[in-house]
């Protein structure tokens, strides 16, 4: 899978280029069989300053310990690591000079309030006093913390205290952000606080980022490339659209029986085949004409009594996802 | 041809590497951590600081049924020894814990993505734990030293304990939570050190076996406590209080380094 499709070739410094990376674990311990897992198997890719790029995929399917790589917090087995053309394997401390990180854990901060998070990590990037609290200041009211600036980040909701953390890593200018998942458990005011955050610091300073997501919705409304990361590798990489396009012409039905499926209307019954069937609901990809006469087929008579509900609807990332080749049955976990 | 291709790449790259942001100093990186510490203390420690210290008042009343008041070496131990236990316990027990927790939950990236260096966050983090034991410490040798009827004179010696003892102690704690290889390991050690400090502190030391006096040279505690417990006395001997201090300060040295190696070998796993 080419990763540089549908791109033109690059002219400045990548912001991130891997190569080859590979990472392997030991599972088990003592007399038990030790097993290797490849964590990473043979990543690639290259992003490019001032893109918003994002690593998708399931659990477990490596996003983390990539991630952990770039940032210098672990080693590869083998592969090469550039940040800003700075050899990170070679030279791990580099990254915290580099690059804003957020990731899935807030324990070091949970017992301050927001606004002593933001300045202590300000503070710890190197800033003055001064400075910290100036520019902790200014990001608190960017992303609306203010009312909450003096509650300790463990007394605030989930969305809320993953705010104040993002908040944190903005303190503090980097060229790069690495943000793991940064949106979990956020209501739909401070996810566009935070991509709107995103927007302003690429546009302002050219900045970065690169983020690590399950959610395909949000993948594909604000990412400019994205990686499809399955059982260590990367199956694909692309634009969203471009990606899209991998299953273009098809669409996808989703069909909700209200009890038992009616298998004595033939359409449903050579339907039953083929859909991947969760519980009561039942999805099938296919070309829109025969999603048109299913539809037909299923709004009239003894199936239409039977359906409790459905929706047609154009390709989404996952679908380019299962399309490719994914093995988990989907992204969203 | 692997050495072939990835050489001139290193070399070229860094020719035309974009520049690094400014690292933090050491200085005010380990005050930047220790003001975010105390401040974590308002809101997380306070309640374990009361129980440090009525843990240790309590402990004074249990020995007050056994020891007579009045100025034998047996009372001057028991107040030393449960003054420096609240820094036991809040140094080494809540720090092991503090790290324990840290490190099981992936908490140390905060400070591993950050350009701080290793020894301001292991001294920022272990000051604060010291110097929040001083209010409990301080209580309860004035409750222990008014119970036992020994002298009040000379408490300003905590001034000096307290840091040095805490030095000693928060090192340990630091490092018991950063080599642990699981929570509940650091958990347990930090227990078992202040279960340590607890006993061979307190305990009169004429009635221990010879073996368990062994072992109460080895935990640094117990410098502290004799330091402080020679104050006590009619006409304190100040050179032994300097030499059992000195202790204090030399495994202080010591444990904080091996708390900072031990920080470094986690976050570069």
């Amino acid at each position: 899978m080419k990763e540089t499709a549908g791109r033109e070739p690059q002219d400045t410094l990548p912001c991130v280029a891997v190569r080859d990376l590979v990472r392997t674990y030991r599972t088990g311990r003592g007399g038990a069989a030790i097993a290797e897992i490849r964590a990473n198997d043979g990543i690639s890719l290259t992003v490019r300053q001032g893109e918003i790029f994002g690593l998708l995929g399931p659990n477990g399917a490596g996003k983390s310990t990539l991630v952990r790589q770039l940032t210098g917090l672990l080693r590869p087995d083998s592969g090469s690591v550039e940040l800003l053309g700075h050899d990170i394997v070679r030279h791990p401390e580099r990254a915290a000079r580099l690059l804003g990180y957020l990731g899935q854990d807030s324990t070091a901060l949970d017992d301050l309030t927001v606004v002593m998070a933001a300045e202590t990590t300000g503070r710890l990037r190197g800033l003055t006093r001064a400075q910290a609290r100036g520019r902790a200041a200014e990001v608190l009211t960017e992303l609306g913390l203010e009312p909450i600036a003096q509650r300790p980040l463990a007394k605030l909701s989930g969305g809320q205290r993953r705010l104040a953390c993002f908040a944190a890593t903005l303190v503090g200018e980097r060229p790069l952000l690495v943000l793991d998942e940064p949106t979990t458990g956020m209501d739909p005011v401070a996810r566009r606080a935070v991509w709107s955050a995103v927007d302003r610091r690429r546009a302002e300073h050219g900045t970065t980022v690169l983020l690590v997501t399950h959610n395909v919705i949000e993948a594909e409304t604000v990412l400019d490339r994205v990686a499809v990361v399955d059982e260590g590798r990367v199956i694909a990489c692309d634009t969203p659209g471009g990606l899209k396009a991998l299953v273009d012409g098809d669409v996808r039905l989703d069909l909700v029986w209200r009890d038992e499926a009616p298998l004595g209307v033939p359409a449903v019954a050579e339907l039953a085949e083929r859909a991947e069937r969760t519980g009561r609901r039942w999805t099938v990809r296919t070309t829109p004409e025969q999603a048109r006469e299913l539809v037909a087929a299923v709004t009239t008579g003894p199936a239409f009594a039977a359906l409790d509900d459905f929706t047609l609807a154009t390709p989404s990332l996952e679908d380019a996802y299962l399309k490719l080749g994914g093995r988990h049955g989907g992204l969203a976990k | 041809m692997t050495l072939l291709s990835v050489s001139p790449r290193t070399d070229r790259s860094t020719a035309g590497a974009a520049p690094l942001a400014p690292a933090a100093r050491l200085l005010p990186a380990l005050a930047a951590v220790y003001r975010a510490q105390l401040a974590r203390a308002k809101v997380a420690r306070i309640p374990l600081l009361f129980v440090a210290t009525f843990q240790s008042i309590g402990i004074l009343v249990m020995m007050r049924g056994v020891v007579d008041a009045g100025q034998t070496s047996a009372a001057r131990s028991v107040v030393a020894g449960s003054s420096v236990l609240v820094v036991a316990f809040v140094a080494l027990n809540l720090l092991a814990q503090y790290f324990g927790k840290l490190r099981a939950t992936g908490g140390l990236d905060h400070y591993a993505t950050l350009p701080v260096p290793a020894a301001s966050v292991v001294l920022g983090a272990a000051a604060a734990y010291a110097s929040f034991t001083l209010p409990g410490t301080v209580v309860t040798a004035v409750v222990g030293a008014v119970m036992f009827g020994l002298p009040l004179g000379q408490l300003w010696v905590l001034l000096a304990v307290v840091p040095l003892a805490g030095a000693a102690l928060s090192g340990l704690g630091a490092a018991c939570g950063l080599l642990a290889p699981r929570q509940e390991i650091a958990t347990m050690l930090g227990q078992l050190g202040m279960s340590a400090a607890l006993l061979l502190g307190v305990l009169p030391v004429d009635r221990l076996p010879q073996p368990v006096l062994w072992l109460r040279d080895l935990l640094p505690s117990t410098y502290g406590v004799e330091a402080f417990a020679r104050t006590f006395a009619p006409s304190p001997d100040w050179g032994m209080v300097l030499v059992d201090l000195g202790v204090c300060a030399g495994v202080g040295v010591v444990s904080l380094a091996l708390a900072t190696w031990a920080y470094r070998r986690a976050v570069s796993r």
